[in-house]
């Protein structure tokens, strides 16, 4: 586990270490002074994304004007659907290309780096709809995720010499970590017959086999049961004392705010807010976002009908028919339709 | 029953002839491409044609050693999987079917056509190009040889056994190749290719390979199936070939080193088998001529291949060698 210097980090604790030892949060509080404003500047930036715009078609998906990540902490990125979370999930493991924009990993840009690029300089990502190697067993699985192996060449795969040593070893990390997610009884099964939870506990383990230095997880609890979530829960914690930054999309606020040493809300593509899990729901901007702008304004009965009133004359000025009177067109196409 | 004796004994020499090897060496290549990768490639016949061509115009045209031949022939069947993959291997897997399927068709009009007669002698092909490798057979090729009650010439045993040797090195190679890492890529980008990319493959390349890899299989048997012949002509090379060597490969079971093998032995037995029974059978009067005349029986047989396949996909989709867990598991 190659340990980061900077602030943040914490050596490698061996395996499931972190739950006897009180958690340091030191990025939680390295973050605790800032101020709580869109595009701040972290004191150690692991990821920075600078204007960064994805459009498709006339739909901007993503506009991000800047964004840092601590290094070290749990950085959670939640905002309501089609808010561009998994754009820019994609955008920054090079699974998609922007528009315009650069972002830099530990001051390394990554534009224009393919997905497994970005996956070998340590950023791995899972997916939201889990991507369990079906026919492929658990260990299978497990032994993919291992970085730069000698016998993923051509012609040194037809030596079995030249890669015995190095899948043993590997083989033993995997079952290290299979044992941590207590997956290690499943692992000569399919993991096609794994349950929805287990693939999800699957996926995280297997992209922990690259030593990954960030570990970008989209919506890791999603469709999982509530104890499973709470294991879940749990290693993500322990990435993070592991010294591991993590990003995270997530839509159940507990899980959000439990986890998260900093929050990053996007809507319509735009960051919206950021900053500790506890401003998040004080924050007008999101509750506008999630709620509507009007939610806690009461609607009365004249006001309902006020507004139907408005609505119906909009439409019957459009369409060149006196209110009421909108049925005649639809009955008339109608005939059309018969002849 | 004499009867039934004989057309087994044909039926057992047409499944260890040099079309059984040729139909073997198609699938193992499929097998490398669409089996372990996942990769839909409907020309494989295009790259034996490349092998066979490659051979038969070295030799007559251009008065090359036969190995040189060979070299020609792999060399061209590489070129031609770059070529398509390289536009294709990015995109979805829909489009490499569609390249592939063209350019077997493409490629057999071109050789039989009128422009291209200098080289490939048009529709009639070329022949006497296998004298040197039939020479270096350890005995006679001049006499007959009996065997399992049928008999071979000389030339024949030599081929068969130089085929079925080279089908013997491209199992093992699978074999080899699908047990190390290299395979284990290969079979996770079947699974999915995005998450082969998140984990740091480069999965442009590792297809790039095995298309390449199963061409040169493919090759090989263009190669065994000009030299079994001792000619070349573009018709031979239908791309019916590629889909009755899909059809061997599920019957013996994709994914499997030796289920392509076993099921383009089974596949050339069953169509000799039932070819030669029925023809004893109508000749002798059993099956009455109203029923079936032994005009029919070329057509019958394949129709025989195909309800046999379609059984084999209801009781035993997973073929000969598959394993029922894993094919089961597409079916959640």
């Amino acid at each position: 586990m190659p340990a980061d210097q900077n602030t943040g980090s914490h050596a490698a604790s061996g395996t499931g270490g972190g739950h006897s030892a009180p958690p340091a949060r030191l990025a939680q509080k390295a973050l605790a002074d800032l101020p709580w404003e869109v595009g701040v500047a972290k004191p150690d930036p692991a990821m920075v994304v600078d204007k960064v715009t994805r459009t498709f078609g006339g739909l901007t998906a993503v506009s991000v004007d800047h964004l840092e990540i601590q290094r070290g902490g749990i950085t959670g990125l939640i905002g309501p659907n089609g808010a561009g979370k998994t754009t820019l999930f994609n955008l920054l493991t090079g699974f998609d290309q922007p528009n315009t924009g650069t972002w830099t990993f530990d001051g390394r840009s990554l534009g224009r780096l393919s997905p497994h690029q970005v996956a070998r300089l340590g950023v791995v990502r899972t997916f939201q709809l889990t991507k369990a190697l079906s026919r492929l067993t658990v260990l299978q699985n497990m032994l993919l995720g291992a970085q730069g192996q000698t016998g993923e060449s051509f012609l040194k795969a037809l030596i079995p010499g030249t890669w015995r040593a190095e899948e043993k070893a590997n083989t033993e990390k995997a079952m290290d970590l299979l044992r941590r997610f207590k997956l290690d009884a499943k692992k000569d099964d399919f993991a096609g017959i794994l349950s929805g939870g287990q693939r999800k506990l699957l996926e995280m383990a297997r992209a922990l086999m690259s030593d990954p230095k960030v570990v970008m997880l989209d919506e890791p609890m999603a469709g999982v049961n509530p104890a499973l979530t709470q294991s879940l829960l749990g290693h993500v914690k322990d990435l993070r004392e592991e010294g591991m930054t993590v990003v995270f999309v997530e839509h159940d606020m507990d899980v959000v705010r439990d986890i998260s040493d900093w929050v990053v809300v996007m809507a319509a593509g735009k960051v919206i807010a950021e900053g500790p899990p506890e401003s998040i729901s004080q924050n007008k901007a999101v509750v506008d976002a999630y709620l509507g702008a009007h939610h806690d304004a009461p609607l009365t009965n004249e006001e309902e009908d006020r507004v139907l009133a408005e609505a119906e004359a909009a439409i019957a000025r459009e369409e060149g028919v006196p209110p009421g009177g909108g049925t005649p067109e639809t009955i008339s196409s109608e005939k059309d339709g018969k002849r | 029953m004499s009867d039934l004796l004989d057309a087994l004994a044909i039926g057992v020499k047409s499944g260890l002839g040099f079309q059984a090897i040729f139909f073997a060496l198609l699938a193992i290549g499929i097998n490398v491409h669409f089996g372990y990768t996942g990769l839909l490639n409907f020309g494989q016949i295009a790259f034996a044609m490349l092998g066979g061509f490659g051979i038969a115009i070295s030799v007559s045209q251009w008065g090359l050693p036969f190995w040189v031949g060979v070299v020609v022939g792999v060399a061209a069947a590489i070129v031609l999987a770059l070529l398509l993959g390289l536009p294709t291997l990015r995109l979805r897997a829909d489009y490499l079917a569609i390249v592939t399927i063209a350019t077997a068709e493409g490629l057999r009009l071109l050789f039989r056509s009128v422009s291209a007669t200098p080289v490939t002698n048009g529709t009639r092909g070329l022949s006497s190009f296998n004298q040197s490798f039939i020479a270096l057979a350890p005995w006679s090729t001049q006499r007959r040889y009996d065997l399992l009650g049928t008999s071979w010439s000389g030339g024949e045993l030599w081929v068969a056994l130089v085929g079925w040797t080279l089908v013997a090195l491209a199992s093992l190679l699978v074999f080899l190749l699908m047990r190390s890492p290299w395979g284990r890529v290969l079979k996770a980008i079947r699974e999915d290719e995005d998450a082969v990319r998140a984990l740091g493959k480069n999965v442009y390349s590792y297809k790039m390979q095995a298309l390449v890899l199963g061409a040169v299989f493919g090759a090989f048997g263009g190669m065994v199936y000009a030299v079994g012949t001792g000619s070349a002509i573009p018709d031979q090379y239908q791309n019916a070939n590629t889909f009755l060597a899909y059809a061997a490969l599920i019957l013996g079971g994709a994914a499997r080193v030796l289920g392509p093998v076993v099921g383009s032995i089974i596949l050339l037995f069953i169509l000799q088998f039932a070819d030669t029974f029925l023809r004893a059978l109508i000749s002798n009067g059993t099956i009455p001529e109203a029923l079936l005349s032994s005009t029919d029986v070329a057509q019958i047989r394949f129709v025989l291949v195909g309800i046999g396949l379609m059984l084999l996909l209801i009781f035993r989709p997973q073929g000969i060698f598959g394993d029922r867990r894993e094919v089961m598991l597409d079916a959640r």
